[in-house]
């Protein structure tokens, strides 16, 4: 259970998330939406101590975040943010073995090998697991970097915009991977997403970001709305449903 | 060729380069001249080993591989207490001084100044890395001003002195400081040697690395220090080397081609050795001595650097 109460952040004077609260649906896909500058992205990084909060509390399985050593809450929570530039030469294999470094410490028992082989494998990326990072196209990239997530093995997984730079075609793989480890492998996912359409497709819940508070929050139906998403957009938006889904137009 | 292989012919190469510099043109007094030099060797392997893992470290941390430690100011530190000594004392007190008493004041400045800093900066929880380097690289150049302002007021004869001083020489090496600085040099790769791993991870840079549970802040707190103390001890000990850590660094990434830091820092502290020792055996066989070796190191090493400059240019 990931619950966030009261979280506070402040950049110099200006306040960019402000007192929100909110609670995590165990084994679903939770997008966290809203425009830029909204503060998703803090949040999330707030969420997996990547950065400090100034103030309220974020409680990880019944234990306050700050309290975790941080080797501990890596078996919990794994984070993936939307830049990943690594200057070290490695191969997509070297890179997902890292996903181990908090059970293993650097030294890779043959378990986590298995594990390592078997993250690989659901990714796809056995033909590409020697080839270095830096030979691969994006969208690869970031199903090395998934596998990597997935190597770590954690109940919770972050993403902040998982679908960036990558064309529709990888970004829908992306989607139904996701989409599968929580329903195959009870994963709790939360992630940024900039593309309502996709949120409202895959996600099973909805949190909507503005000016660095909640506006609402639910499953896709409630938040798929014209006047909800017009409240959180500014922007005149037609929500029609087309072969069952919710999909926004604003064009 | 794997990379332990690798490793194994450096070694072969650092040694054959060592019995080189030993036993070469050996005439006179045996006794003496191969006591001078296996003292020289011993300097040069203590240099080079800490130059290179020192810059290696501090690339790791930073995830830059065109930095050095000198970015934080150490040598400003170092020039400045040389200058400072020569300003308020005279150039007597600095080359009448004892070697105990100078590489005290030499590294415990360099060490005291890194505490300060660190401890100051690192008050803050969260604090940018590249922030802290900021403020090094500020004082470093405001240090630097200081040292020239002092320099331009002494006599010119008084200045020559310090010029000395201004370029590491392994000619005029301080042998009763071999064991402290060895001591010191040892304790710090003993700490590094067991932090192997998370070196690896540091250097898939800072979100990586506390996503995968590493201690992020302490860690490099730890290592900043590390830095710190191999840098201001082999700087004591001859004398500031600017590039030196750069070239060897970059080769060994070249080189090995791997992430793993137990290659990267026994490779770069090998070609740390065997730069030294082949450069030094170059001063003494083809200049005859008439050149010190970090003129060659700076000259060589600021080439590659501007070389990498405009790699680094290209790949952005």
């Amino acid at each position: 259970m990931v619950e966030v109460k009261q979280v506070l952040k402040r950049y110099g004077g200006k306040t960019v998330i402000d007192r929100v609260s909110l609670s995590v649906p165990r084994r679903k896909l939770t997008s966290l939406i809203g425009p830029n500058g909204a503060g998703k992205s803090t949040l999330l990084s707030m969420m997996s101590r990547l950065i400090p909060k100034d103030g309220g509390e974020i409680w990880i399985e019944g234990k306050e975040i700050a309290r975790y050593r941080t080797e501990e809450l890596a078996k919990k929570i794994s984070i993936l943010k939307q830049s990943n530039h690594i200057a070290a030469r490695l191969t997509v294999h070297e890179l997902v073995s890292f996903g181990r470094f908090p059970y293993s410490r650097g030294r890779l028992t043959r378990q986590d090998r298995d594990y390592v082989r078997e993250a690989i494998r659901y990714m796809e990326l056995e033909p590409l697991q020697d080839r270095y990072m830096d030979e691969l196209s994006g969208g690869q990239r970031q199903r090395a970097y998934i596998a990597m997530v997935l190597a770590q093995d954690t109940d919770y997984i972050f993403l902040d915009e998982p679908l960036n730079n990558l064309d529709m075609k990888h970004a829908v793989q992306m989607m139904k991977v996701l989409r599968k480890l929580v329903d195959e492998l009870g994963k709790t996912i939360v992630m940024v997403m900039h593309d309502i359409n996709f949120a409202s497709c895959y996600s099973d819940y909805m949190v909507a970001l503005k000016d660095g508070a909640v506006v609402c929050e639910g499953d896709v139906s409630s938040i798929m709305r014209n006047e909800v998403l017009r409240g959180i957009y500014d922007l005149d938006v037609r929500v029609q449903t087309i072969e069952n889904r919710r999909i926004c137009v604003y064009f | 060729m794997s990379n332990r292989m690798k490793v194994v012919v450096l070694v072969v190469l650092a040694l054959g380069l060592i019995v080189l510099f030993l036993f070469a043109h050996l005439r006179g007094d045996f006794d003496y001249v191969l006591r001078s030099r296996s003292e020289k060797i011993v300097a040069m392997v203590l240099v080079g080993w800490a130059g290179a893992v020192s810059t290696v470290l501090f690339q790791t941390m930073t995830n830059n591989r065109i930095l050095t430690p000198s970015i934080i100011g150490l040598d400003s530190v170092y020039m400045l207490v040389q200058t400072a000594v020569v300003f308020l004392f005279g150039s007597t007190t600095l080359t009448m001084m004892g070697n105990t008493l100078h590489f005290l004041l030499s590294a415990g400045s360099m060490i005291g100044f890194s505490v300060l800093l660190y401890s100051f900066l690192f008050r803050r929880e969260g604090q940018n890395l590249y922030f802290i380097l900021l403020v090094g690289m500020i004082l470093g150049t405001f240090f630097q001003s200081l040292t020239s302002f002092m320099q331009y007021l002494i006599d010119p004869n008084e200045f020559s002195i310090i010029q000395d001083r201004m370029f590491a020489s392994i000619n005029n090496i301080k042998t009763d400081l071999l064991w402290p600085a060895g001591l010191l040099i040892a304790a710090a790769t003993l700490y590094t040697y067991r932090h192997l791993h998370e070196l690896d991870v540091l250097s898939l840079g800072k979100d990586h690395a506390i996503n995968l549970g590493v201690a992020y802040e302490t860690v490099v707190k730890r290592l900043l220090m590390i830095v710190a103390v191999l840098v201001s001890v082999s700087t004591a000990l001859v004398g500031p080397i600017m590039f030196f850590g750069l070239i060897v660094a970059n080769v060994a990434y070249a080189f090995f081609q791997t992430y793993e830091h137990r290659y990267l820092l026994a490779g770069a502290a090998l070609f740390g050795i065997i730069a030294l020792v082949g450069g030094q055996l170059v001063v003494e066989r083809v200049f005859t001595f008439s050149t010190t070796l970090s003129v060659i190191v700076n000259m060589v090493g600021g080439i590659y650097f501007l070389y990498l400059l405009l790699k680094e240019r290209k790949a952005w």
